[in-house]
């Protein structure tokens, strides 16, 4: 089977490099808050289990093709949100969201080399990594294991990311049209 | 693998330095919060400001439910209407002999001198969502301190206990269900009267009644109840039903699986009682020497 028609059309190659608008702080924030929604967002029984961490995703995003302009410190607030929001243990996402942004500014050259295939492989290690680390903090806490089911979000994640690449860049794209002068 | 800038490019400072930082200062909450439960005021505020964004979250999930509520046929009414008043009767019978033995018991207990029994609040909630925490059995509720909700409080549906409310927030509340792993709930057998306590297994939904001998008398369909000696869950509410015990006698105490009785997986409106034991003091105080004499100088 051919999935190709999924994945923007360059496939395995580095997709091109498009000239995008200047990114605004403000833009950012947005995103984020998007994805905080999303990630709060009710959902029934089982499909609350395997949602994808949107703010994972979008905190990725912002670090591999703008890595000047997300730091540590709202990541990691955010992850404190997170932690209060699923009333976790407090720190549980604020440390997983440190390893993530650690993982993320330390491949961001590498991954912008890859087209969308290999992109999300490098996503996916992303998110289990970070998915690793909250199993390990309350595994320490006296936790059971959840089951299998606890790392379809990171599958679901990377399998999102070409859409979320896409979707955040519509804003970014240059409005009017080059060749209408 | 990292590249770090030339020295004279001004960037803050490096990313494994950072990344430390904010581990180090996540590791310190995750430990303040797990072991010493420091954190409640920071997490009450955090609560309160994400407590709107909360809401507007789960606004499209309450719309659809109500548009659905909508579009409800009569016959459907009518027939809930049917079966409400058929409950409402039956209820009404069973209220009446309520209050004629309530009223005896208090009788005999003030001719025996015993306590009497405490009266008891309810405060009724709707549960929002379950949380997405897929380590623990917790769902949030609409009332918080507010309304009157303290943490302690037991929570029970029409059929018997849900959980307790394990934090208050101001205009929410934390239930943990009866069959989170490390929910706790003393109980009573109504036929043999044995006393015990369940704990929640976690992932599948039932519970365990633990501690119990191999023969201990504990039959499949016994009913368990809150018995009460705790102070915190008012005595005689239903909590689970058990469903398969397995006696070997290799092991010093049966295993015995329950299921409970109320709809623990469900959503709907739920009951918060607040019920205020006061318990004598504990007899047996720290104060007592000990076997070696040791005590705790004042």
């Amino acid at each position: 089977m051919n999935f190709n028609w999924l994945l923007p059309p360059t496939g395995s190659k580095a997709p091109p490099q498009e000239i995008l608008l200047p990114v605004k702080t403000r833009y950012i924030a947005v995103t984020l808050l998007s994805a905080l929604v999303l990630n709060l967002f009710a959902l029934p029984g089982v499909l609350q289990q395997i949602r994808p961490d949107f703010i994972a995703l979008t905190l990725i995003y912002w670090v591999v093709y703008h890595p000047r302009r997300v730091g540590f410190l709202p990541a990691w607030v955010l992850g404190l949100i997170m932690d209060v929001a699923d009333s976790s243990l407090f720190g549980q996402h604020a440390l997983a969201y440190a390893v993530l942004m650690y993982l993320a500014i330390l491949l961001h050259r590498r991954i912008v080399m890859f087209g969308m295939r290999h992109q999300i492989v490098h996503v996916f290690a992303i998110l289990i990594a970070s998915q690793f680390i909250m199993l390990g903090v309350r595994l320490i806490a006296s936790a059971d294991f959840p089951g299998a089911l606890y790392f379809v979000p990171s599958l679901l994640g990377a399998a999102l990311w070409p859409l979320l690449f896409n979707v955040i860049r519509v804003p970014l794209r240059p409005r009017s049209n080059p060749d209408a002068v | 693998m990292e590249y770090s800038p030339p020295p004279f490019f001004k960037r803050g400072p490096s990313l494994l330095t950072r990344f430390t930082f904010f581990s180090i200062l996540s590791v310190i909450l995750l430990i303040s919060d797990a072991r010493f439960n420091y954190l409640q005021v920071l997490r009450q505020s955090i609560a309160a400001v994400v407590y709107p964004l909360q809401r507007l979250s789960s606004l499209p999930g309450g719309l659809a439910g109500r548009v659905g509520d909508f579009f409800v046929t009569q016959s459907q009414l009518q027939r809930e209407n049917e079966q409400l008043k058929h409950q409402e009767l039956l209820d009404t019978g069973a209220l009446q002999v309520h209050q004629a033995l309530e009223s005896e018991n208090q009788h005999l207990r003030q001719l025996l001198g015993m306590r009497e029994r405490l009266p008891r609040e309810f405060i009724a909630t709707e549960i929002l969502y379950a949380h997405r925490d897929p380590f623990t059995r917790r769902v949030v509720v609409d009332k918080g301190f507010q309304q009157g909700v303290k943490a302690g409080s037991a929570v029970v549906d029409e059929s018997g206990v849900v959980g307790q409310v394990t934090r208050v927030f101001p205009w929410a509340s934390e239930v943990t269900l009866v069959t989170d792993k490390e929910q706790a709930v003393p109980i009573q057998a109504v036929r043999s009267g044995l006393r015990g306590v369940t704990f929640g297994i976690g992932y599948d939904g039932t519970l365990e009644l633990r501690f119990m001998p191999v023969n201990a008398d504990i039959q499949n369909g016994d009913l368990l109840v809150t018995s009460g000696i705790d102070g915190t869950y008012p005595p005689g509410l239903p909590v689970a039903v058990v469903s398969n015990i397995e006696r070997n006698a290799a092991y010093a105490f049966a295993r015995i699986t329950c299921t409970p009785a109320a709809g623990v997986s469900s959503y709907g409106q739920v009951l918060v009682v607040s019920y205020d034991g006061k318990l004598p003091e504990n007899p047996v105080t720290d104060e007592e020497p000990g076997p070696r004499g040791k005590r705790v100088k004042k």
